[in-house]
């Protein structure tokens, strides 16, 4: 059952990704060139995003634990560090050389573009990196 | 019909996914960290492996019945795939987090760490796509 929760979830997001055009790299890098042609497609996506987790994430954590687990898996560290601001920095330089964040970046490999399976390939292995140098 | 209805459906299934994650298994639908659990073989991973499956098959889906024809591939060369990409993974591995972890996820629980993850990755892509295509003339 958790399982088809994980792929019911799965599919809803990618559908969702696709149909915003975060797997379009002309549009993300698009909406990053705030002083070229902009185009601000994904602030909507960001925006209709955000305004449904803010809004039902409150209701959800109240409840005592989640319908098929024992409890919430939230993130205990609460510390903004340069480690988290430094790992955000570099990951923003990464999205904004080639237009692609995880989600997408996975999601498009769907379209089966040899370019798009080498940057996931690259991330999985800058993240063995990041795990080596400063695991934790 | 409003210019900009389709990523704003787009963003709402998105949310809608992470609200379903959190209330059904108590996870977060950060990609970055659903991935890096899945390949490091974390207890408890089917439900990861599956999300990943679900992720890839969901465009298809959302082509087919929509009728909307896939995006164009890049015309980025093959070299600036493999820097983004490993840019990318190192930076959230290092930075716990993605635009969807942080972004919609971290914002949505009114995480103050994931605000500030947020508002420096938009910026730092900003400042990189500006130096690329303004400044470098459109390549790395």
């Amino acid at each position: 059952m958790k399982a088809l929760i994980g792929l019911l979830c799965g599919l809803v997001f990618g559908a969702g990704l696709a149909m915003s055009g975060m797997t379009d790299t002309a549009k993300v890098l698009g909406f990053l060139d705030v002083t070229g042609q902009w185009v601000p497609d994904l602030a909507f996506v960001m925006g209709g995003a955000v305004l449904v987790t803010l809004v039902a994430f409150r209701f959800v954590l109240k409840m005592k634990r989640p319908a098929l687990n024992p409890r919430f898996y939230l993130p205990g560290t609460t510390v903004i560090d340069g480690r988290l601001l430094g790992g955000a920095a570099i990951f923003g330089v990464g999205w904004g050389v080639y237009g692609y964040c995880p989600g997408p970046a996975l999601a498009a490999l769907t379209y089966q573009d040899s370019k798009t399976a080498m940057f996931v390939v690259a991330m999985l292995v800058g993240m063995a990196v990041a795990n080596k140098l400063a695991p934790g | 019909m409003f210019a900009y209805t389709t990523p704003l459906v787009g963003g709402l299934l998105i949310g809608a996914s992470a609200v379903l994650l959190l209330a059904l298994l108590g996870r977060i639908a950060g990609i970055a960290g659903i991935v890096w659990g899945a390949v490091s073989a974390q207890p408890d991973n089917a439900w990861r492996w599956l999300f990943i499956v679900g992720l890839i098959t969901g465009p298809v889906l959302y082509h087919l019945l929509a009728g909307v024809p896939n995006p164009q591939a890049s015309p980025l060369p093959w070299w600036q795939a493999v820097a983004g990409g490993l840019l990318v993974g190192f930076g959230v591995k290092l930075g716990s987090g993605c635009t969807s972890g942080h972004g919609v996820c971290g914002i949505g629980r009114l995480s103050p760490r994931s605000l500030a993850a947020t508002v420096t990755f938009m910026a730092t892509g900003i400042v990189t796509v500006y130096v690329i295509r303004h400044l470098l003339g459109g390549l790395l």
